[in-house]
């Protein structure tokens, strides 16, 4: 698999996701309007994997929730595969920034990744291979029957994960997903999601503010500027698809993408300074 | 909880109520004041006012009038209370009528719907419902509408929707509301019962109280006035019971709260 679709003309592939010039602006009535993000264009392939970097505030979650169809856009629309969004869409799944508060806490474990898949209409031996499956690709096949509030941050964590992925979607959406997980667990996961990206060919758009994370996991990286937000910069992240922790971090490569980036980022945040 | 801690709660919970009695026992050990009978005379006169004839006679039908009003004003105040709490704008209507309904005391009802509904049981099970549908109704809103945005925002991108929405994501989340509101439900549904039952009524609890104060057998008077209060007590612990089991994750989390 190559790694430069950050342009796919549009009579080859159509795009799987496309964002065009989407502005929100949150409030007015009784508070003054906050513009989160002003204007945003860019598009997302079929199976592509892309990472979205940008200073606190930037309005990244705000992004997402318009992609998940969760808010109407101010401006601008974002469209998934031929239709506007409008509501959220069939196929996607999302892994919520407030990973804690997005769990059912009168669920246990399994039941929290289970009933979406009850909503699908799931048989149930299928619904339990998925659950398993899911739970131990996270490292947590030893607390299906507890509930989320008897576990650690960053096993809540896993458990949202686990959800997203038992739930096969075509477009995966995670909103800084490993924030509240030790450093090995992080690098188990990020290899988990890459490897689940190339296995199911999901179409994934991941958050994070760590630059090494996102180039290490992207094929491309959306930087984008403060608040209010445009598009800084997208970066294609031209390193072999088949990476590793180790061998891929060291490189030579990776070096300079995650140099570009970090120079970008400390441009997006003097960007309305200038 | 464990059950040493158990033991130990339900030791103080008995001790306030033990020390009562005892001083209600001394204090009118030697009363000759007809009206204040002497507590060991109250007690001695149980066995042959409570007999089996009279539970079934009249407890039992207070117990079916009071239980058929709560849980009919329960099944009520949830409906609506989840209608009114899911739409904004039904909840901006219907404040100030709701407001106003809700500042009616529900025993004046009482002439109003002998008028509708006569003096049967129908009177005294409404009377009921009406005065206990409101605690419920105005928590069950304020459970809804305290559903975590984050949860609901989950419940849509999982296609979670109408009676799975329902189901797992508004009456779980409201509960711990909804349980309040049936807790004071309760103890206004035992009010109500009694109320209804002193009007027009030929059984029951209230009724009898009446009857035996109508006749001056004081002791007796004084001994429904007690069953009155271990019927309360019994249902006010099966509630607890059943509030236990179905909060527990409630619970749980809060004292996972507590300990961060
Ligand atoms: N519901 C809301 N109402 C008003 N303003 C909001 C709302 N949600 C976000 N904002 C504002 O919009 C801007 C962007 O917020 P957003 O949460 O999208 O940023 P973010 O990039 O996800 O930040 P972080 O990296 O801290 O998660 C912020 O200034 C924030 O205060
Ligand atoms: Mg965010």
């Amino acid at each position: 698999m190559t790694s430069t679709v950050s342009k796919p003309p549009l009579t080859d592939t159509r795009p799987m996701l496309d964002v065009r010039g989407l502005k929100k602006v949150y409030g007015g009535g009784r508070t003054d309007p906050v513009e989160a993000v002003r204007d945003l264009t860019f598009s997302v392939a079929p199976g592509e994997l892309v990472c979205i970097v940008g200073p606190s505030g930037a309005g990244k979650t705000t992004l997402l929730k318009c992609i998940a169809g969760l808010m109407q856009p101010t401006e601008g629309e974002v469209v998934l595969g031929a239709q506007t969004v409008s509501g959220p869409p069939a196929g996607m799944a999302v892994v919520f920034q407030e990973y804690g508060r997005s769990l059912f806490p009168w669920l246990t474990v399994r039941q929290n990744v289970e009933l979406p898949l009850k909503e699908k209409k799931l048989p149930k031996a299928r619904r339990t291979e998925l659950v398993v499956k899911a739970l131990s690709a996270v490292g947590l096949e030893h607390v299906h029957d507890s509930y989320p509030w008897q576990l650690s941050g960053g096993m809540q964590q896993r458990v949202a994960i686990a959800r997203a992925v038992a739930y096969e979607p075509q477009v995966l959406l995670m909103d800084e997903p490993f924030a509240a997980v030790d450093a090995q667990t992080r690098a188990d996961l990020e290899d988990l999601v890459r490897e689940l990206w190339r296995r199911l060919g999901v179409t994934i758009v991941f958050v994070t503010h760590d630059i090494d994370e996102s180039v290490y996991l992207g094929q491309r990286v959306i930087v984008l500027s403060s608040s209010p937000t445009v598009v800084m910069e997208d970066v294609t992240v031209d390193l072999p698809a088949e990476r590793d922790q180790i061998g891929t971090r060291s490189s030579q490569r990776f070096g300079e993408l995650r140099t570009r980036v970090y120079s970008l980022i400390q441009q997006a945040k003097h960007h309305h300074d200038l | 909880m464990t059950a040493e801690k158990l033991a130990r709660t339900a030791t103080l919970g008995a001790a306030l109520p033990a020390l009562l009695l005892a001083l209600w026992w001394v204090a009118t050990a030697d009363s000759t004041d007809p009206y204040v009978p002497p507590l060991s005379l109250i007690f001695s006169t149980f066995p042959e006012t409570w007999t089996a004839e009279r539970l079934q006679h009249d407890v039992i039908p207070s117990l079916a009038r009071l239980l058929s009003g709560f849980v009919l004003a329960v099944v009520i105040g949830v409906a609506a209370g989840v209608a009114v709490g899911s739409f904004h704008g039904l909840r901006h209507t219907l404040e100030p009528v709701l407001e106003f309904l809700r500042a009616i005391p529900s025993p004046v009802l009482i002439p109003v719907v002998i008028l509708f509904a006569g003096i049967d049981d129908t009177m005294k099970i409404l009377v009921i419902v009406y005065g206990c549908v409101w605690p419920v109704l105005l928590n069950t809103v304020e459970g809804v509408r305290a559903i975590d945005s984050v949860l609901t925002d989950t419940s849509r991108c999982y296609g979670i929707n109408r009676s799975a929405r329902l189901r797992h994501l508004i009456l779980p989340g409201a509960s711990p509301h909804i349980f309040a509101g049936m807790r004071q439900a309760l103890s206004l549904s035992i009010i109500l019962m009694v109320i209804g039952e002193m009007f027009a009524a030929s059984n029951g609890l209230g009724f009898s109280i009446v009857q035996f104060q109508r006749s001056f057998a004081i002791p007796e008077m004084w001994t429904g006035i007690i069953v009155l209060g271990l019927v309360g007590i019994a249902l006010s612990l099966l509630l607890g019971l059943i509030e236990r089991r179905a909060l527990a994750w409630y619970f749980g989390l809060r004292r996972s709260q507590r300990r961060e």
